[in-house]
């Protein structure tokens, strides 16, 4: 009897098809959205935890300034290369520490010209970030103290400056500081943040400070902690040691800020967990708008219908026959735009996946949720007109003009 | 072929519509038998109360007072659901109107009352061509109302009540919207069904042509059955 009662529905979505497509396109609308912001999210949470993952999640940074957030800093003291060295020593946990300073500077080679992060470190940094080099060598000790005119160059930089390939070798020029390209990086692509980490310039710390910035001081100090140890304990530790050495004392906030790259994962994931289930939810507002839609439609549906349910009454049909013919209307309504929803989701968060350059991922429990909800909308929205059709005296309904 | 078993009861029937100084005495004590097999025709001017009478004939409506029995049961006493299972299994509606399912086929129309009763597909299928086929209607099976003249809708909505064998045909009408011609089409086909298939029919018209081809004629006026008579016609 249920089967009869869907084809009876289906037939009756069929004979006004139009109506019918408009009538389920909220539920449509809603489902598509709601699916492709949670598949989206979903791929850029994972994107980002696997590019945290790619960086080394045992990483930690320490820069100069309170703690106000990544990437900001008041103005205070900045560190030596002698903090860096205190560091590698103190702390036995810590198996890399590399001191950075970087600065943007426009790096020229022939005619070609093009604008990059210029990094002085040391070759702990490779280590540190989780790099390694597909051409070339690393510094020398020498190089290293001597503060040489030698560098090492992102995929980016190389390709801008020297086209399909090559490179090693060749002469750049830094300001007024020409140097040898003696390696070159692996490429890593964007970073977390959205930037290219293949867009860089290294040059020892010693030729950065002498020839470039013309100081001893070093922006920031990047570590690494070795694999298995406590990163909260390492953090510690070395809040204490660079208290000690900034001369703090106790009632003193720190001047400085140790972040964890866990924690920075933590923080970028949750945001983009949370923008996912914003943007969810406005799309499932939608939903509820498309379920308002279907009521409407439905109610004009039994007016327009009163005496073909008159007819109904007459030839035997009880009020559980109307109700029923009405209800499942509705469901079959709202779950047919549920299923078109799905697919036009699954179309539509693959290709805006690609768009947006994050990993498609097909999540099996959003979808059946999706077309469920839809279901439910039908059966929720669609029992006032089903009611009401069944509630109609047929005497009166078969009047009705 | 009055086999001579009771099917309709009237008793003392009064129906009154509204409360107080506003009500409107519709029927006003109508007493009434028809047996089974008869072929009756209702007539009267409007407001005579025979359109109420039909209403509670079908089971639509229930008396105010007096007793109305059907097959025996005292449909006065019961409720709307067993009222429209009475309609279900007992009975068969032809309208003025016809009331078909527009844009649905014809032997879908007929189809609906043996959903209704549960009746497997296979059956349903070929009850319904056979009820088509006995109204004049084979291989008109699959056009929509649409495309089928008044007179052949009409024809499916008879093929739609007599479907489930019903106790009784009742038709408001069948012939208002139609032409002469049509119309009597219409009156041999009820005829036929009648004397040759045994339906106990009940109609109401306004044309005294019409109601000539029932066997018994019956009078409304203000609210009470004026004159109750066997046609002079042979069958």
């Amino acid at each position: 009897m249920l089967w009869n009662t869907i084809l009876l529905a289906l037939r009756a979505i069929r004979r006004n098809m139009l109506r019918s497509f408009l009538t389920v396109l909220g539920i449509v609308i809603g489902v598509t959205a709601v699916i492709t912001m949670v598949t989206i999210g979903r791929g850029a949470t994972v994107q980002v935890q696997q590019q945290i993952a790619s960086m080394g999640s045992n990483m930690l940074m320490l820069s100069p300034g309170k703690r106000l957030g990544p990437g900001q800093s008041s103005g205070s003291a900045p560190f030596k290369e002698s903090d860096a060295d205190a560091i590698a020593k103190e702390i036995s946990s810590v198996t890399a520490v590399a001191p950075v300073s970087s600065q943007s500077l426009m790096a020229i080679f022939g005619n070609q010209n093009w604008t990059t992060q210029v990094t002085g470190t040391n070759n702990q940094y490779l280590k540190v970030t989780n790099r390694s080099l597909k051409a070339g060598r690393e510094f020398s000790d020498s190089e290293l103290r001597s503060g040489a005119a030698v560098c090492i160059i992102g995929e980016t930089v190389r390709k801008k400056l020297f086209g399909g390939q090559g490179g090693l070798g060749g002469k750049i020029r830094l300001q007024k500081l020409s140097c040898d390209v003696i390696g070159l990086l692996e490429a890593k692509g964007q970073s977390t943040m959205g930037m290219d980490q293949d867009d860089i310039v290294l040059i020892p710390l010693s030729t950065f400070q002498r020839r470039i910035s013309g100081n001893q001081d070093v922006g920031m100090i990047q570590l690494s902690v070795r694999q298995g140890a406590s990163t909260e304990k390492a953090q510690g530790d070395i809040r204490t040691l660079m208290r000690e050495r900034r001369h703090l004392s106790a009632s003193e906030d720190d001047n400085f800020n140790v972040m964890d790259m866990k924690e920075i994962a933590k923080m970028l994931t949750g945001t983009t967990q949370l923008l996912t289930a914003l943007l969810s939810a406005v799309a499932a507002v939608s939903l509820l708008v498309g379920g308002i839609g279907i009521m409407n439609i439905m109610l004009v549906s039994v007016t327009e219908r009163t005496r073909e349910i008159g007819v109904r009454l007459a030839i035997g049909a009880l009020e559980y026959d109307v109700l029923m013919q009405f209800l499942v209307e509705a469901v079959v309504l709202s779950s047919l735009g549920g299923l078109i929803g799905i697919a036009l989701a699954t179309a539509g968060s693959f290709f805006a996946a690609r768009l947006m350059q994050v990993p498609y991922i097909f999540i099996p429990g959003i979808n059946v949720l999706a077309f469920l909800f839809s279901a439910a909308i039908g059966i929720i929205f669609g029992f006032f007109p089903a009611k009401r059709a069944a509630m109609l005296d047929p005497i009166d309904a078969l009047r009705h003009e | 072929m009055n086999t001579g078993q009771r099917l309709i009861e009237f008793k003392e029937v009064t129906k009154a519509y509204g409360k107080g100084t506003a009500s409107m005495q519709a029927l006003r004590g109508v007493d009434l038998s028809i047996d089974e097999g008869e072929f009756v025709a209702i007539m009267g001017p409007s407001g005579s109360g025979k359109s109420t009478c039909m209403n509670i004939l079908g089971c639509l409506d229930t008396p105010t007072s007096g007793l109305y029995s059907f097959k025996g049961v005292d449909v006065g006493k019961l409720d709307r659901r067993q009222r429209a299972l009475l309609r279900r299994y007992y009975q068969g509606f032809v309208f003025q109107g016809f009331n078909l399912l527009t844009r649905t086929s014809a032997i879908e129309n007929v189809e609906l009352p043996l959903i209704y009763r549960r009746a497997p597909a296979h059956q349903r299928r070929e009850d319904a061509f056979k009820a088509l086929e006995t109204v004049g209607l084979k291989g008109w099976e699959s056009h929509t109302p649409g495309e089928l003249s008044g007179g052949q809708q009409q024809r499916v909505a008879i093929a739609r009540a007599i479907v489930t064998k019903p106790a009784v045909l009742l038709a408001d009408e069948p012939t208002g919207n139609l032409d002469t011609a049509r119309s009597r089409e219409i009156m041999q086909l009820l005829n036929t069904l009648n004397s040759t298939d045994g339906i106990t029919i009940i109609m109401i018209t306004h044309e005294p042509d019409m109601a000539a081809y029932a066997k018994r004629v019956i009078h409304f006026r203000d609210g009470l059955v004026e004159t109750d008579k066997q046609n002079g016609r042979a069958d």
